[in-house]
């Protein structure tokens, strides 16, 4: 079987590109901020699976100091506007063509690298083909985008980086809350917090109990930054021993609509930085928490849409 | 309770703003600290989170891809396909993006989208050449129709995927209900998706629908 090891040392050395072309840019005095902060995670990216996991961590501090005192990249080697406005009107609509490649192969390849055997036994883990055909999409739309520009993997390095830089520290933020995440698992985090709702609210009622519930999913997505963490926690401390346990509730409506109040909570919070810092930081926003401003009325709207469908639905069987 | 002490660091750092990254670290750090491993397992421990989550990473492979088509004028040339589109409003540019993006979702192509592959490369512009038309953006405007334009690629995809019977969040649903010796059927769960997807729909174009009746009036007060 491929392990995943395949496509994160693939990634590692793009990162490892990126942090060869800040080490080369000697027109930057501070270019070795840049160069070390993605050398240490293209390191972690292609020798994780060895290095000794203390090694690793001491990389992660190094990044996080690095990122604290400001990483001062340096200017971006590329075109001007002019010359992408004739380019434009040279390529047309072909420029899309290897930006959606990236989605067809991912598709694609979802659907047929499951398919692929070697001596009966599945070439790659069926739990990550998705991963793998995003991988080999990104791969062919380079390929595409390369042969498209006439250009070499130098340029594409130097583009890459150019938008690496633009979101900085950003880029690896969502990584480190997921391993914050596990390591709240690992302390028992999310059973104290549900402890804390289940004993200080007092839930004699089935419409108290739907909207600590709901709520309950929010807020607790918001501090946690992941609806698939909350849920195991409130769905076994508030939701089946009260909504389903004591008033008879429906388990399929109120898991439903709980997973879907989480996801209200992630509308709202710089925790899910994925999609709202990761977003701020590549659209080159002044306002890292604009995106959330963006959906915060919708965000609310919906969490009480939400409750008062739970409420009306949940407990009619 | 001495293992939320991370969370109130996390609340703390982000409402004092920290540099994220390393208030997360941080975060992490002390909540090791309070369940009691030495400072030496912990930064281990830390170590091994972040390694176990490089699948995250695996994204970034597009980067140099949309870095050269952005180099090739992608970004001018979704300009000029709104600036010849009659009718083509900010609003209207992101309810036809929002529909694209939640009708996939629901059929399970979550990956057709995404900030870094669509929205910078593509729809941001467009929705920013429409608003154009009344005339240049501020900074202030143009940063709002960008974060408008994040915003839709979230909203869509949060409130259709759920409609998909295969998706993460309904497995876990179903497993999570199955430990609990709850059988259920995915579909059952999908439906109850739906009446979410529809108000998410409704409710975000209403105020995409709004948004152009604000940009309007910044034409008049011109």
């Amino acid at each position: 079987m491929i392990g995943l090891d395949a496509i994160y040392i693939v990634a590692g050395l793009m990162f490892a590109a990126f942090a060869t072309s800040h080490a080369l840019d000697r027109s930057n005095p501070r270019r070795w901020r840049s160069a070390v902060f993605w050398g240490c995670f293209a390191v972690i990216m292609i020798a994780g699976s060895w290095l000794p996991h203390l090694v690793s961590g001491l990389f992660v501090l190094v990044m996080a100091l690095l990122a604290t005192i400001g990483l001062k990249p340096g200017k971006d080697i590329t075109t001007d506007t002019a010359t992408r406005e004739t380019s434009a009107a040279k390529l047309r609509d072909r420029l899309f063509l290897p930006a959606l490649t990236i989605p067809a192969v991912t598709v694609i390849g979802t659907l047929l690298l499951p398919l692929w055997r070697i001596d009966g036994v599945p070439a790659i883990d069926p739990k990550q083909v998705t991963l793998f055909s995003l991988a080999i999409g990104a791969i062919v739309g380079l390929g595409l985008a390369l042969r498209l520009l006439r250009t070499n993997g130098t340029t594409a390095a130097h583009e890459g980086r150019r938008l690496v830089d633009a979101m900085g520290w950003a880029a690896v933020l969502p990584q480190m809350l997921a391993a914050l995440g596990g390591i709240f698992a690992i302390a028992g985090v999310g059973k104290v917090v549900a402890t804390l709702a289940t004993d200080y609210i007092p839930m004699d009622l089935p419409l108290i109990a739907v909207v600590v519930y709901t709520t309950g999913m929010a807020m607790f997505t918001i501090v946690m930054g992941n609806a698939f963490a909350a849920f195991p926690v409130m769905t076994a401390g508030i939701g089946l021993p009260l909504i389903v346990g004591k008033f008879g509730g429906d388990p399929v409506i109120m898991s439903a609509l709980g997973m879907l109040s989480g996801f209200c909570g992630t509308l709202l919070t710089p925790m899910a930085a994925n999609f709202n810092i990761v977003p701020a930081a590549i659209l080159e926003l002044r306002d890292r928490n604009a995106v959330i401003k963006v959906q915060a009325p919708t965000a609310f709207l919906l969490l009480f849409c939400n409750t008062v469908m739970m409420a009306l639905f949940v407990f009619h069987r | 309770m001495l293992v939320l002490s991370g969370v109130a660091v996390v609340i703390l750092g982000f409402a004092l703003r920290f540099n994220p990254l390393l208030v997360v670290t941080l975060a992490g750090i002390v909540t090791g600290l309070a369940a009691g491993f030495d400072p030496v397992a912990v930064v281990a421990m830390l170590g091994k989170a972040f390694v176990d989550n490089r699948f995250i990473a695996v994204a970034w492979l597009v980067l140099p891809v949309i870095g050269l088509l952005e180099r090739g004028g992608i970004r001018e040339r979704a300009r000029t396909i709104i600036q010849k589109m009659h009718g083509a409003t900010t609003g209207r540019v992101l309810t036809a993006y929002f529909l694209l993006r939640q009708l996939t979702a629901t059929l399970g192509l979550t990956s057709l989208g995404g900030h870094v592959q669509m929205v910078r490369p593509v729809i941001a512009p467009m929705a920013e050449a429409a608003a154009e038309r009344d005339g240049p953006l501020d900074d202030e405007t143009r940063d709002h129709i960008r974060a408008n334009a994040a915003a839709v690629d979230n909203i869509a995809v949060f409130f259709g995927e759920d409609v998909f019977i295969a998706i993460g969040s309904i497995l876990l649903i179903q497993g999570f209900l199955a430990q609990n010796g709850i059988s259920v059927t995915p579909p059952r769960i999908a439906l109850w998706a739906i009446p979410t997807a529809v108000l998410a729909f409704v409710i975000h174009n209403i105020r995409l629908w709004l948004l152009d009746r604000r940009l309007a009036r910044r034409k008049i007060a011109r």
